[in-house]
């Protein structure tokens, strides 16, 4: 379908880093099943580097290849680079989306912040609360 | 394999209706309103369409007007009875919550100007009572719309019970045909409908060419304005191709109703089967009053749009009443109105088959679509909650 890229069906069709991980360092859940649109990832990390990402997505196909395509970003990289992670680098990556799906890209950006958050909190390391943002600043899932 | 199961959408052409189409493209090209053979020769052709149209729907040729389609023919009628109606100072209008886009907008618009709207409600199995709509009257109810049957859920109102109370009570009745013209048996007379709109493409006709229905005496409204066509109700020069191949299209199908039910609910009723299997699934609209074609289903934990793309890759063409298909965060108003919660309302799947579809087509979608559903519920972690307790399901 012409709707999406090549790049968000490739990633739609064959999905990175599917899956849980059952003793994760770091999950994250944003989103709601009323919108149409969960995501939660999963993280392994050592020594600040994110050795292992895992996702679940229920939602169109452009959420699930945000999903697949933020997690194939931030593998291996270290704590300060995932949070340097933006929706508009996720889409940018997928060859772009349309513009009412560019709500996916962002819920990719804060399933992983609010992982790292997690992870911050599980690890009691202190962290500035204002670069996580709450998904339900998005435009798009206002009202909902 | 590739399956055509989005019917409901559109229809594929049929040869009869082609083959109606060609001669006024080639040779008999005419403008109707022309006094010269070429455009007279159109003119007679334009009046045996209309003629055979009205044959098949138990109307007077002059109570027909052609129209751009549906959406055209829902605006016209509903317009054409509210401004009918204020000119006796009622005002008031009775419809569904499940109605299609053309009707609401044209209500909320009617609303906007002054109009009071009566949006009965939908059961759970996407239908409403004869009982409901009698309640409903007022002394200034001017029109009654209520659509012949549901184009997602494809459940079939009670459309000449509904005729008869309006007719007792004095009120004009519409009926958007739209899904149903072609597919079940339709006189306008005996099942006392005042207005009707249909739209050719959805019974092998071409697209852009539709059909408003008003018993004489009902004023219409001219939404276009311009020349005198269609009795100056409907400015434009006729399509005459496509009101050829309309009328042809209409013909065949009606002639073939029986036949063509019988096939495509048998194939209908072996897929709901085939899906029912599906654990967590519901069956939207009425199982005995449906559409012969119409097949639609909520699977619980999914979401609709990474079905379809799915299902269109292993060759399935399908359609999906969830929001990431409208281009809007809410999923379809016609599940909503059945009682469908957010959640369950995304994950929809609407297959709907025509006598063209084979039973070995029935046969590879009750393997495939399993298939693709079990696919989806196990990246979602909706599912995940559900299967481990954390939720409870909606769906048994």
């Amino acid at each position: 379908m012409a709707l999406y890229s090549e790049k968000v069906m490739d990633h739609f069709t064959n999905p990175r880093n599917v899956g849980i991980i059952e003793d994760a360092d770091g999950v994250g859940e944003v989103g709601n099943a009323k919108c149409g649109d969960i995501m939660k990832i999963y993280l392994k990390i050592n020594n600040d580097i994110i050795e292992d990402v895992k996702f679940e997505t229920f939602g169109c196909g452009s959420a699930i290849a945000s999903s697949s395509m933020a997690t194939e970003m931030i593998k291996g990289k270290s704590i300060n680079d995932a949070m340097q992670l933006t929706n508009k680098a996720v889409a940018e990556a997928l060859d772009g989306l349309p513009a009412h799906k560019m709500h996916c890209s962002v819920l990719a950006e804060e399933a992983i912040k609010a992982a790292l958050k997690d992870y911050y909190d599980k690890n009691k390391i202190a962290y500035d609360e204002s670069l996580f943002a709450n998904c339900f600043h998005c435009e798009a899932c206002e009202g909902h | 394999m590739q399956v055509y199961a989005d019917n409901a959408a559109t229809t594929k052409m049929s040869s009869t209706a082609i083959k109606a189409m060609m001669p006024y493209m080639e040779s008999i090209y005419g403008n109707p309103s022309s006094l010269h053979s070429v455009g007279q020769e159109a003119a007679e052709a334009l009046y045996q369409a209309r003629e055979q149209i009205a044959n098949c729907l138990g109307c007077l040729p002059q109570e027909i007007t052609f129209t751009s389609g549906g959406s055209e023919a829902d605006n016209q009628a509903i317009i054409s009875a509210a401004r009918f109606g204020a000119r006796k100072g009622k005002k008031h209008i009775i419809s569904t919550a499940f109605e299609h886009h053309a009707v609401l907008h044209t209500l909320k618009k009617l609303q906007k100007e002054g109009f009071e709207v009566e949006l009965l409600d939908v059961h759970e199995n996407g239908t409403i009572t004869a009982k409901q709509v009698e309640d409903a009257i007022r002394e200034d109810t001017c029109l009654v719309t209520i659509m012949y049957a549901n184009n997602e859920i494809g459940s079939i109102l009670p459309i000449p019970e509904i005729g008869a109370i309006c007719k007792e009570k004095g009120v004009l009745f519409h009926t958007d045909a739209v899904q149903a013209a072609g597919h079940i048996s339709i006189n306008v007379k005996e099942q006392n409908i005042d207005m009707l709109s249909l739209s050719a493409h959805k019974f092998h006709g071409p697209k852009g060419i539709g059909v408003l229905y008003a018993r004489k005496g009902i004023p219409l409204t001219i939404l276009i304005e311009g020349g005198a066509q269609e009795r100056g109700k409907r400015a434009g020069t006729e399509n005459i191709p496509a009101i050829m191949g309309m009328s042809a299209a209409f013909c065949e199908s009606c002639s073939n109703i029986e036949e063509n039910s019988k096939k495509i609910s048998a194939l209908r009723d072996k897929l709901i089967d085939g899906l029912s299997k599906i654990p967590h699934s519901i069956l939207n609209g009425d199982s005995e009053s449906r559409l012969p074609g119409n097949v639609h289903f909520c699977f619980e934990g999914i979401e609709g749009e990474s079905l379809l793309l799915l299902l269109d890759q292993k060759g399935i063409y399908a359609s999906s009443g969830s929001a990431c298909t409208s281009g809007s965060l809410d999923p379809s108003h016609v599940l909503l109105a059945i009682g469908r919660p957010h959640e369950i309302a995304h994950g929809s799947l609407r297959l709907s088959l025509s006598e063209w579809n084979t039973e070995e087509e029935v046969d590879y979608m009750i393997e495939k679509i399993p298939e693709v559903v079990e696919y989806l519920r196990n990246m979602s972690p909706v599912w995940r909650d559900l299967i481990t307790g954390k939720k409870q399901f909606i769906l048994k």
